[in-house]
């Protein structure tokens, strides 16, 4: 693997560490772990750690995939490596 | 008009627009057949793969369970999208760009191994057959309510038509079917529960409405808890299961949705990598306007159901409530013998109703036109259909493909090829009826030991493919039969020979122990590959190398 490819694939490791940590996050410690101290606030009504396990961490998932998308393409065309 | 005729002729109309599809878009080769040729567009192939993985448990199973569970039944929900992420980030754009047809082939080239091919197929095999069961029960359930055929007609009905067109069509058929499907599965969906969220709450926008306050100026969602808590029920919004069994339940369920082959494989159909990453989030996006509008249905299930079927007179029980009870889906007994229904938490409930029937049930409990009845009859058949399809292709071309051509017969024609396909799919359908007639459980049981399969063997094999290169066939061979064989006996031990729920291992329930199977896999691997294995061979690191990034994709193709 030559260094450009090394430096491309670093980068992709980079966005995916993050990506997962939020992942982590929305998808298991809200809804899960902390479920009931989030559960303290309310959002009309909604409990907050009720409303992200039946519906917020949906949300961010969606938002998180269209991002990678974005992020890699861009990441694809710096590195000259697209499709 | 009856709602039973009314049901035929959505039911037949819907069939119709399938069947001609399938026709129009038969497959003539393999590359047809398996991967659609390669050319579908990244937002048809997001169509069909949310129709292929929105399943009857999803339609039928997922808003039942949160009704009865409550909170504890959102891992459900949030599980499969969390899944989605993963499979979008980790898995999908590497395995286009390697560019085959199947997920087998994969193991077995990246392991170098005709003995982690076989493996692998034993897994897709497994994985695809136990779930293909939860959707024949499902087919059957609709069938026998809705053209008050027996249950066991129902199922032969409904796999004589996916038959028809999983074997004409193929993968290109079933990615076209199955794009007419997400339509009607979606609407079938959507319809009914604004209807319900008009007369609830007076407000049509379901993602938001069961948020909001009723007529009476209560939120619903205090007013619910209030309801369960009357009628000895604990509040909807409270939690039962141990906190860790809900992690890993979501986890398992997660990691599975991600290792699933029928799923997986849906992205070896579109032209570039770019293309696998936006289909995914496309995907997503299209599965995510069911998941976000099914809590609302749930809430308004419950709700009417605990208002409406407390404290009638069994005589004059409503019509649909005497249909029901003819199948084994609803039973009333008079425990304390005053003639009237009580629907009460505990030991003194007189009305058990199979929570699969819910979404089904409620039209008809909520008095909605009939018509809505026959639409989520002719959406509940899509949803079982497509995924039903989706299944099948995967088991044929992972016996017929997998094990058959790339190992015992090389040489074998095309043509050859897809007709011991064919063969497959009418083997396999046996297999489906068999277990749709006499299913080992409810849907969602049977289809989360899917998914704990999947955590267990494809998704560690596959990650560690595409992200460790150093990883050696004898390491990866090992951690899949591991995984394969714990998680397997846990299941079968804890829901078909009798282990009881205390028994569990840290309060770990079979449906969340694929995380445990997947956590021995990984383990096994690291350990076999750190003091038996090889260095994996130089072309094996090159092709993972190349499957990293993205430039110079070819179509995919088996050859």
């Amino acid at each position: 693997m030559n260094d450009n490819l090394e430096a491309y694939w670093k980068a992709n490791l980079r966005i995916l560490i993050v990506l997962l940590a939020i992942w982590f996050i929305v998808g298991l410690v809200f809804p899960i772990l902390l479920v009931d101290q989030l559960n303290n606030f309310q959002i009309g009504g909604f409990k907050l750690g009720f409303w992200f396990a039946f519906q917020g961490s949906i949300i961010v998932f969606v938002i998180l995939l269209f991002v990678y998308a974005h992020l890699m393409n861009r990441l694809d065309n710096k590195y000259g490596v697209n499709d | 008009m009856s709602t039973q005729l009314l049901t035929i002729i959505f039911v037949s109309i819907t069939f119709l627009i399938y069947g001609v599809i399938a026709w129009i878009s038969r497959a003539k080769s393999t590359d047809d057949f398996y991967v659609a040729g390669g050319g579908v567009s990244p937002l048809a192939n997001a169509m069909a793969t949310a129709a292929d993985f929105m399943s009857v448990a999803t339609m039928l199973s997922v808003p039942g369970l949160i009704a009865y569970l409550g909170f504890d039944a959102a891992v459900y929900l949030l599980g499969p999208p969390g899944g989605f992420l993963l499979l979008g980030i980790l898995i999908a754009p590497y395995l286009r760009k390697f560019g085959k047809f199947t997920i087998p082939d994969f193991i077995g080239d990246r392991y170098y191994s005709n003995t982690a091919r076989t493996l692998a197929v034993v897994c897709a095999v497994f994985i695809t057959l136990t779930y293909l069961a939860g959707q024949m029960k499902g087919v059957g359930v609709v069938f026998s309510h809705f053209l008050h055929v027996s249950k066991e007609w129902g199922v032969v009905i409904g796999a004589g038509i996916v038959f028809f067109y999983a074997v004409l069509g193929g993968m290109k058929g079933i990615t076209y079917t199955q794009v007419a499907q997400f339509c009607i599965l979606g609407f079938a969906f959507l319809v009914p529960i604004i209807y319900l969220s008009v007369m609830v709450m007076n407000d049509p926008f379901v993602f938001t409405s069961w948020g909001g306050k009723t007529a009476d100026g209560v939120y619903l969602l205090d007013k619910l808890d209030a309801l369960s808590t009357e009628f000895g029920f604990k509040e909807f919004t409270a939690q039962r299961r141990p906190t860790i069994d809900m992690f890993f339940i979501g986890l398992t369920l997660m990691l599975g949705t991600a290792g699933m082959p029928h799923i997986i494989i849906r992205y070896f159909t579109v032209p570039k990598v770019s293309d696998a990453r936006k289909s995914v989030a496309y995907t997503l996006l299209l599965i995510s306007i069911v998941f976000l509008a099914t809590p609302a249905l749930a809430v308004f299930s419950r709700t009417l159901m605990l208002e409406s079927l407390n404290n009638i007179p069994y005589a004059s029980a409503p019509d649909w409530f005497k249909v029901w009870e003819q199948t084994d889906f609803l039973s009333f007994t008079d425990k304390n013998g005053d003639g009237i229904i009580q629907f009460i938490g505990g030991a003194a409930n007189e009305l058990k109703i199979d929570f699969d029937i819910t979404f089904l049930a409620i039209p008809e409990i909520a008095n909605l036109p009939n018509w809505i009845i026959a639409l989520v009859a002719a959406g509940a058949l899509a949803a079982a259909l497509s995924t039903a399809a989706g299944l099948l292709l995967v088991i044929s071309s992972s016996i017929a493909h997998d094990l058959i051509k790339e190992q015992l017969h090389p040489d074998m024609s095309d043509q050859r090829e897809l007709t011991i396909s064919r063969i497959c799919i009418a083997i396999a359908l046996l297999f489906g009826i068999y277990f749709g007639i006499n299913p080992p459980g409810f849907i969602i049981q049977t289809v989360a030991l899917a998914f704990s399969i999947a955590a267990s063997t494809f998704f560690p094999a596959i990650l560690m493919g595409i992200f460790f290169k150093k990883v050696a066939k004898e390491g990866a061979i090992a951690g899949m039969l591991v995984g394969l064989i714990f998680v397997v006996s846990y299941i079968v031990y804890h829901e078909f020979l009798g282990g009881k729920a205390d028994g569990y291992w840290m309060n770990i329930s079979s449906q969340g122990i694929g995380v445990v199977g997947m956590l021995l896999n990984f383990t096994t691997t690291f350990l076999v590959n750190k003091y038996y294995g090889n260095e994996p061979p130089l072309e094996v690191q090159q092709m993972v190398e190349r499957i990293r990034y993205p430039k110079g994709v070819g179509e995919a193709n088996g050859h």
